[in-house]
């Protein structure tokens, strides 16, 4: 056990750390959503990462992104493990610089007892959803997170057993309602907190969630 | 018919699609995910999948932003 995980520990005990240790968790999209929430869960104690994103970072991912001037050109998952490292350097994490589609959507996050839709295209929410429900592994996504303001609309509803949706499920960003950093990294946090609700109180992380 | 969509009821005619019912509430398909009797339909099936009376629709719209 590092330093790292110690201190976590001491907040959670170690019996709740090694269960953690031992979940595997997707992330689809390493953008405002993905960053911010892989940052919490790393936090949180969780060590096992599939991080997915097809993207590079820019600066005008800055203004809600976990990731830093230097890292611009980068691809995402480079950067965000780059970061991720630093506050746990025994992540053990699989990066995929790639766009997710139909063909790949099951293999990348085969064996996650967790997959995080963290994307931006509605359209492969709807895909990751259609993907993921009918496995048995934990799916949280998120729909409606721009703007500022009425930071409460920003829910968690449970729409099955395995399905978390956080979100307003109305603001789309669009030039009204940019993506600002404060509800970006709230609903990012309320998708972290489901994940570790879910594996600190209601389950044990099995192995048998491969779609 | 009789049918239950997102938990109210409604009247639908017999042989209505997935697709034409989302199209009816003026949702995209391509951004919709639709469960039947609690199971999901995939979106290249909506075409093709009709209701039956006393089913039970969910239909979630997912917006952008991430």
């Amino acid at each position: 056990m590092n330093s790292t995980e110690k201190g976590i520990a001491q907040h959670i005990g170690p019996d709740a750390l090694a269960r953690l240790q031992q979940v595997r968790i997707g992330i689809a999209g390493a953008g405002g959503l993905g960053s911010n929430c892989a940052h919490f869960l790393v936090r949180a104690g969780f060590k096992r990462f599939v991080l997915v994103d097809f993207d590079r970072v820019e600066f005008s991912n800055l203004n809600r992104q976990f990731f830093f001037p230097d890292q611009v050109g980068l691809p995402k998952v480079v950067a965000l493990a780059a970061n991720l490292l630093r506050i746990n350097p025994d992540l053990k994490m699989e990066l995929h610089a790639t766009t997710i589609c139909p063909r790949n959507v099951r293999r990348l996050f085969a064996g996650c007892d967790a997959v995080l839709e963290c994307v931006d295209d509605p359209s492969v929410k709807k895909l990751l959803a259609e993907a993921m429900l009918p496995t048995a592994a934990l799916f949280v996504a998120a729909s409606g997170i721009a703007g500022c303001g009425d930071a409460d609309r920003i829910r968690v509803r449970r729409l099955r057993a395995n399905f978390f949706l956080v979100g307003d499920e109305q603001t789309a960003v669009c030039p009204n309602t940019p993506p600002l950093a404060p509800l970006v990294a709230l609903a990012a946090a309320k998708q972290a907190d489901a994940v570790l609700f879910h594996f600190l109180h209601t389950a044990n992380p099995s192995r048998k969630s491969t779609p | 018919m009789h049918v239950i969509i997102n938990g109210k009821p409604e009247d639908i005619s017999l042989g209505t699609t997935i697709q034409k019912l989302i199209e009816a509430k003026k949702l995209d398909p391509s951004r919709v995910v639709a469960e039947l009797n609690r199971k999901i339909v995939p979106g290249d099936q909506f075409q093709e999948t009709k209701l039956q009376e006393d089913d039970r629709l969910e239909l979630l719209q997912f917006v952008g932003g991430g």
